[in-house]
């Protein structure tokens, strides 16, 4: 169950990490590339099973993708969108500087 | 008191409707319950006030006849439902504070129905564990064998935990690989995962959005039967929500079995699976054949590539469904100078080690040159499980599986990642298939721990589901009451 097989090393895990918009501490660094590894390996598995002729399976619903018409169906709860915002201002969501 | 605990949802229910018992006692009960049973962990949130004045409205229904199918029935939500200015964390730190300003459908279809809230049930960090052990605030403990702090399993290990401990009549989970059934079997009282499609999704926490799905814990078929009715139903606002009608599913309990075809997958007694739960599963399928039923052998030959698959489907998607945790728009922010470094110091300390393990093996195998050889597979793969199934209810009616290898195990003895996600390895197939399952108690092993025997139906006859799991449960006979219990 436990595959030793090096998948990912450190510096992909600061890859993903970095993709994944996460800050990792270096100390959990060789741990979480370990477990990686060890899930990677897992799912190795099904290498083993012949795809050629399988179309991939997204949905199991069995319909398609309703439409509606494009109307305006709410609004007008801008204090209730912002209610949760860490923080706010004028009626917007206030983040760091972006552009210097 | 106790006599008010002794009643089962459909009882209580009566008991109400014949103006023997009211909501507001019938309530206070419960919250005196969570009170004696506070040690289990079970709540993250109480919400007396909003409980008593829901009760005092239901009883002014019941008197004015006016009863809805649910009237004063007190229930325990897992908190992966978004309830209306009512704390919502999906058990993670990074929504600690949020408190949402709209009703999931699933909820709101409860409360139109007369249910009353009692508060937010603990799960694992975004419903994503087999065990509790990963909810930011800690685990549940399982009120069975309570003093040797068993796992309640998860992910909706309050919502079990609570109904096996009588402080909430039944509650809602969610179910993505098993996290309605496994803690259902891991507790001793039923759960029911419908058709994928069959509750509204929306105001419910995303994790896997191919496969997440809302149902009951109860402590009978009957009351799982009475729970969906009122949670199940089309939604337009869940572009996944299966625009059928469910009949009423109290007309298909107690119908009996004759003539219907079981199967018994072979592929479901592999090595690791404990005895006495192989001992239960082989006296289920007696108890079947005595009521009539014709047993039949069958096989799904790739449940051996169920597990694989969803561990690379599930994380895929959780990556994409958790990018929207950026301290932006609500959950908790950590501050810094540029917008990228408050994005990772916001995720990387909000969120727990599990839900990041997912979101960077979903990041990794959704990631360019990655993409065809992990998730495009494992999407392929996935259709030869569905059509596994599909050819075998060419032949059969139900499948009866063990709901889980092995019974409760003690909280903190399982630290790899990989030997918890075997936990699931008899829910995850019908998961991904979108087949509604349920698991419910047959027996005890001998440890005194509960065992969890799981139907799996085709796709909406969750009739059919009731129906057989009703007649497996009268034979079963279980009627143990866990020792944590409140009393």
């Amino acid at each position: 169950m436990l595959n030793k097989d090096i998948i990912v090393d450190v510096p992909t895990v600061n890859k993903i990490a970095r993709l994944s918009r996460l800050d990792i501490p270096e100390v959990n660094k060789e741990s979480l590339t370990n477990d990686l590894n060890n899930i990677l390996g897992f799912v190795a598995q099904l290498d083993e099973v012949d795809t050629s002729n399988v179309e991939p399976l997204a949905s199991v619903t069995g319909h398609k993708l309703p439409l509606r018409s494009d109307d305006v169906n709410d609004g007008n709860i801008e204090d209730l969108v912002l209610k949760n915002a860490p923080e706010s201002s004028s009626g917007f969501f206030v983040v760091p500087k972006v552009i210097e | 008191m106790s006599e008010l605990l002794d009643l089962n949802l459909v009882e209580a229910s009566k008991a109400l409707k014949n103006k023997e018992i009211s909501s507001l006692e019938l309530t206070k009960a419960y919250l005196k319950s969570i009170s004696d049973t506070s040690s289990l962990g079970a709540y993250l949130e109480i919400v007396e006030d909003k409980a008593i004045s829901m009760a005092k409205v239901s009883d002014k229904k019941l008197i004015d006849g006016k009863a809805r199918p649910l009237e004063g029935i007190p229930l325990g939500i897992k908190d992966m439902f978004c309830t209306k200015d009512i704390k919502t964390t999906a058990s993670s730190k990074i929504l600690e504070n949020f408190i949402p300003t709209y009703e999931s459908t699933v909820t709101q279809n409860l409360w139109n129905d007369g249910a009353v809230i009692l508060g937010k049930l603990s799960c694992d960090e975004f419903a994503m564990g087999s065990s509790n052990e990963t909810a930011a605030k800690g685990n549940v403990i399982n009120p069975w064998l309570k003093n040797k702090k068993m796992s309640p399993g998860g992910s909706s290990g309050g919502s079990a935990a609570a109904v096996a401990a009588r402080s909430a009549l039944a509650a809602t989970g969610t179910d993505t690989g098993g996290s309605i059934r496994q803690p259902a079997a891991f507790c001793g009282i039923t759960g029911l995962k419908p058709t994928y499609g069959r509750c509204s999704r929306w105001g419910i926490v995303a994790f896997s959005s191919s496969l997440d799905q809302a149902g009951p814990l109860t402590r009978t078929v009957s009351d799982a039967a009475l729970m969906l009715n009122s949670m199940a139903g089309y939604d337009q606002k869940d572009s996944t929500s299966a625009n059928l009608k469910m009949p009423d599913l109290m007309d298909y309990l107690d119908k009996g079995i004759k003539g219907k075809k079981i199967g018994i997958p072979k592929e479901y007694t592999q090595d690791g699976i404990s005895e006495d739960i192989v001992k239960f599963y082989e006296k289920s399928i007696d108890w079947l054949k005595d009521e009539g039923a014709e047993i039949i052998p069958v096989s799904l030959p790739h449940t051996k590539y169920a597990l694989p698959a969803y561990y690379i489907i599930a994380p895929a998607e959780a990556s994409s469904n958790l990018a929207r945790y950026d301290g932006v728009r609500y959950g908790a922010r950590q501050e810094a100078s540029s917008l990228d470094e408050m994005y990772e110091l916001t995720r990387g300390n909000g969120f727990g080690d599990e839900v990041k393990r997912r979101i960077m093996i979903g990041t990794y195998v959704l990631s360019s040159g990655y993409y065809d050889a992990y998730y495009l597979k494992a999407q392929k793969v996935r259709r030869l499980i569905k059509e596994d199934f599909e050819n075998v209810y060419k032949k059969v009616d139900y499948i009866l599986t063990p709901s889980t290898p092995t019974t409760s195990f003690e909280l903190g003895k399982k630290q790899d990642p990989l030997t918890m996600y075997l936990n699931d390895i008899f829910t995850v197939p019908a998961s991904l298939a979108g087949l509604p399952g349920i698991s419910l108690p047959v027996g005890l092993d001998n440890s005194g721990l509960p065992i969890g025997i799981q139907l799996i139906a085709n796709s909406f006859d969750e009739p059919g589901l009731i129906s057989t799991a009703s007649v497996l449960e009268k034979c079963a006979g279980f009627n143990f009451i866990a020792d944590g219990a409140a009393k």
